[in-house]
């Protein structure tokens, strides 16, 4: 019993890394007042831009070294999502484009993007076959080298590749940043009234750009933990799944607050794999179980809205453009 | 005289073909309070704007402490000391009160907010002021904020002060309070601005009063020197003739009897007190007043879209002769009483047409509970908006051109003539004018003119008194909610008005 348990905690910590990436990037994101929807694809082209880094560069080097193994696909995935989120950026505050037309579009494009590349990957190169980086997968699942020797607490908590834990830091670091920091203060603020920013002497646009383009790049890091730690360096065609719509879900969970969703995501990575848990259930059933997540997350949003506390609600100008003229 | 804190000289500031403030010269010296005195549009808060940087003056120089300064945006209004308090907040709602005043300040020392709280509490002590440091913006009264804006100005180490319009949102006797703190801060050496139109503040605050008319410099005058009656004169300037046609009114009858209406905002403030006048048929009443003392209100809790707390609006109808109580009825339930009630609300494109949708389509929103059937039909929207066309002499390509594209004047002719077209009994115009050129306003007059010859109660609120002389009837001055009095527009002056509408005690005036 205490072994299911604790492979359930594990599993559901493996789970709520790719989340937690997504959620803390969104919620940087959304503190800037822009609503990317986005996310969902950037977490694609997050995954996919690590592969082909890491293919390229496994193809192309007889014996691949540890570090560059690991350094390759995350400057790729850095920044290709970073990418991403800039295109957003540029059309939702430089040129004013709807938030959610903006976001739904790269979604749309960054799953197909990640899909086309992840299918079609090995015949640009001659080969046949799935993508399989066991080298540079290795390298990333490599767990903390105490891990073993902690029984059964090392087997459930600590037995991640780095990035796992490199989630939970980022988390830390961005709820530090966020309360603690001018910079948090001000971003808060770009989020909740641009135009008191602006008179408050705050480059608004910097602002957003900054934290839509820095919430992007983490947001990918959650793609890139999903295909060289939980598949170890291989590609599925829609593998990711819909793991990006539930870490913008964990974003209205944790109220916006960065610390919070470290915990809200290993819920819900619980959550999403508990149907497997549970013996004995239909494939009906464990559709339904699926839903879990959803089913909270609009639980929260009636509770929240009700309760009209407003520390809790949203960002005051999430969504909305922001122009300097209308003052 | 010494240095004054800040001068300005021969400043113009054009806003395409208009001009708001023309020529200006005025200076502040350390330990003053300067008014700065004017009607709405009169150029005030453009004037100041350009002190704090919210704009850049086309002409002219600003002096501060002797040294040309060029003030290009907010921050470097802050460099120079300079801090403005809005008559809008810009707060932010969810933040505590330190937490705005350090917004977006960087001292290059490491970020502590009990260094914050420690600071503002001090410079509470030395002015006085009273709040507390960790309350949430949203959790205070509309004084306590004005409180967080002028300590956030403080803060960042402002010695010149401007407060435009700080008293508009205030009781008396939070008045008492922000005056009590502004004579200390006089004392302490700070130059203030303070922007009003309430002429015993400007007597009981001030050390010298500035004068602005249409954006042009009337004069300064040494507070002590002066009285009321010389400064609503050099307020309101000399009557100008307009030529307006205005026809005698006949057949005149009770059409809108309003009596003691109260309105509330949702925060509790008191929109409307006590207000009681006629709207009578074939005649065109004014209402005149300071922008935003209860006009738009007031409309509004005619039309059915203002929430009324007490009091009746009785409509007498002239077909059936019932008298309905308007209060509290949806615009649906009032057009069902048959009561003929047309709008041209102050926001054209906000609450009188869809910018984005043609003029047909802005016809069939009065008229779209006509017809059977799914189907839209549009010949007779159609043919209205033609007629529109051609009667008004609206500029447009066409009637399917989205309304938004039009000029300011031709959408006004669109919104009029849609309203017109509804045949009222009671036509209730929100600054009709307002961004019209002369052609144009000149028509709009003419069309309520033409309406009130048609037996119609017209209601017209306006902001230019020579406007409203030469076209009303009788003119309901109102003055912070309040009636302050209703005047023969034949025989009144500018002075008169003027003088009403800077009253905000209340008072009864008959005709």
């Amino acid at each position: 019993m205490l072994t299911t348990i604790a492979s359930f905690i594990n599993a559901a910590i493996i789970q709520g890394i790719p989340l937690l990436y997504g959620a803390t990037g969104e919620i940087i994101t959304e503190k800037s007042g822009n609503l990317n929807l986005g996310i969902p694809g950037i977490m694609y082209i997050g995954g996919i831009s690590g592969i082909v880094g890491g293919y390229i560069y496994e193809y192309y080097t007889p014996e691949p070294v540890a570090a560059l193994c690991i350094i390759i696909p995350l400057l790729c995935s850095l920044l290709a999502s970073a990418f991403m989120a800039f295109i957003y950026s540029f059309l939702t505050i430089t040129l004013r484009a709807n938030q959610n037309v903006t976001g739904l579009a790269l979604t749309t494009f960054g799953v197909g993007v990640g899909n086309f590349l992840g299918g079609s990957l090995q015949s640009f190169f001659g080969k046949s076959g799935s993508i399989s980086l066991l080298t540079t997968g290795n390298y990333y699942k490599t767990p903390l080298p105490f891990a073993e020797k902690l029984g059964l607490f090392g087997q459930t908590f600590l037995s991640f590749g780095f990035l796992a834990y490199l989630a939970v830091i980022i988390a830390v670091i961005c709820a530090f940043v966020l309360k603690k920091t001018r910079i948090g203060l001000n971003l808060r603020a770009v989020g909740e009234s641009p135009a008191t920013a602006d008179a408050a002497g705050i480059n608004v646009t910097r602002y957003k750009y900054v934290a839509t383009c820095t919430g992007g790049a983490i947001a990918g890091l959650g793609g890139l933990y999903f295909v060289m730690d939980y598949i170890a360096g291989a590609w599925t065609n829609d593998g990711f799944g819909d793991r990006g719509w539930l870490a913008i879900a964990i974003v209205i969970f944790a109220l916006w607050k960065p610390d919070l969703s470290i915990l809200c995501s290993f819920i819900f990575g619980g959550l999403y794999i508990i149907c497997t848990y549970i013996p004995g259930l239909s494939s009906a059933s464990k559709e339904l179980i699926k839903m879990l997540p959803y089913v909270v997350t609009i639980i929260v949003l009636v509770v929240i809205s009700a309760r009209k506390r407003r520390e809790n609600q949203p960002p005051a100008h999430l969504g909305l453009p922001y122009f300097r003229e209308e003052r | 005289m010494s240095t004054a804190a800040i001068e300005l000289k021969g400043i113009t500031k054009r806003f395409g073909s208009v001009v708001a403030n023309k020529n200006i010269s005025l200076s502040v010296q350390n330990g003053e309070i300067l008014s700065l005195l004017g009607e709405n549009g009169s150029g005030k808060t453009t004037l100041m704007n350009m002190i704090s940087g919210i704009y850049h003056p086309d002409e002219g120089q600003i002096f501060i402490n002797g040294q040309e300064a060029v003030i290009a945006s907010p921050h470097d209004a802050y460099d120079y000391k300079i801090g403005m308090i809005h008559q809008h907040f810009k707060l932010v709602d969810v933040f505590s009160a330190a937490e705005n005043i350090v917004l977006g300040m960087n001292d290059g020392k490491k970020f502590n907010m009990n260094d914050v709280y420690a600071r503002v509490s001090q410079i509470c002590e030395k002015y006085g002021f009273e709040i507390d440091a960790h309350k949430k913006i949203y959790q205070m009264s509309v004084s306590e904020k004005q409180t967080v804006e002028i300590i956030k100005v403080l803060y960042r180490g402002a010695d010149i002060l401007i407060l435009d319009e700080p008293t508009a949102v205030l009781t008396p006797q939070e008045t008492q309070t922000l005056f009590k703190v502004l004579r200390r801060m006089r004392d302490d050496g700070k130059a203030i601005i303070i922007i009003t139109h309430k002429l015993h503040e400007v007597l009981s605050i001030s050390d010298r009063v500035s004068v602005l008319r249409r954006g042009e410099y009337v004069g300064t005058l040494r507070t002590a020197d002066t009285n009321e009656i010389e400064l609503t004169e050099m307020m309101v300037g000399k009557k100008i003739s307009l030529n307006i046609e205005r026809s005698e009114p006949h057949d005149i009858k009770d059409r809108l009897v309003v009596s003691n209406i109260q309105c509330n905002s949702r925060e509790g403030v008191r929109l409307l007190d006590n207000v009681s006048f006629v709207a009578r048929s074939g005649e065109i009443l004014g209402i005149a007043g300071i922008a935003g003392s209860g006009q738009r209100e007031l409309l509004e809790a005619i039309a059915g879209l203002q929430h009324i707390d007490s009091g009746s609006i009785i409509y007498n109808n002239p077909k059936t002769g019932v008298q309905d109580n308007l209060r509290d009825k949806t615009p649906i339930q009032i057009r069902d009483l048959g009561v003929r009630l047309s709008f041209v609300p102050e926001d054209r494109l906000g609450m009188g047409l869809v910018g984005n949708m043609d003029i047909v389509d802005n016809m069939m929103l009065r008229s779209y509970r006509h017809g059977k059937g799914i189907f839209l039909k549009r010949a007779e929207p159609k043919a209205l908006a033609d007629k529109i066309i051609s009667d008004l002499q609206v500029v447009t390509p066409g009637t399917s051109t989205p309304v938004r594209r039009l000029s300011g004047g031709n959408v006004q002719k669109v919104l009029v003539g849609r309203e017109i077209a509804a045949a009222p009994t009671v036509l209730m115009a929100a600054y009709p004018v307002r961004g019209l050129d002369i052609n144009s306003s000149y028509t709009i007059y003419n069309l309520l003119n033409e309406q009130k010859e048609h037996g119609v109660a017209v209601i017209f609120v306006g902001e230019d008194l020579d406007v409203l002389i030469e076209l009303c009837d009788r003119i309901m001055v109102i003055g912070g909610g309040r009636v302050t009095g209703i005047v023969d527009a034949r025989n009144t002056t500018k002075e008169e008005i003027g003088l009403l509408m800077t009253k905000t005690d209340g008072g009864q005036t008959n005709e």
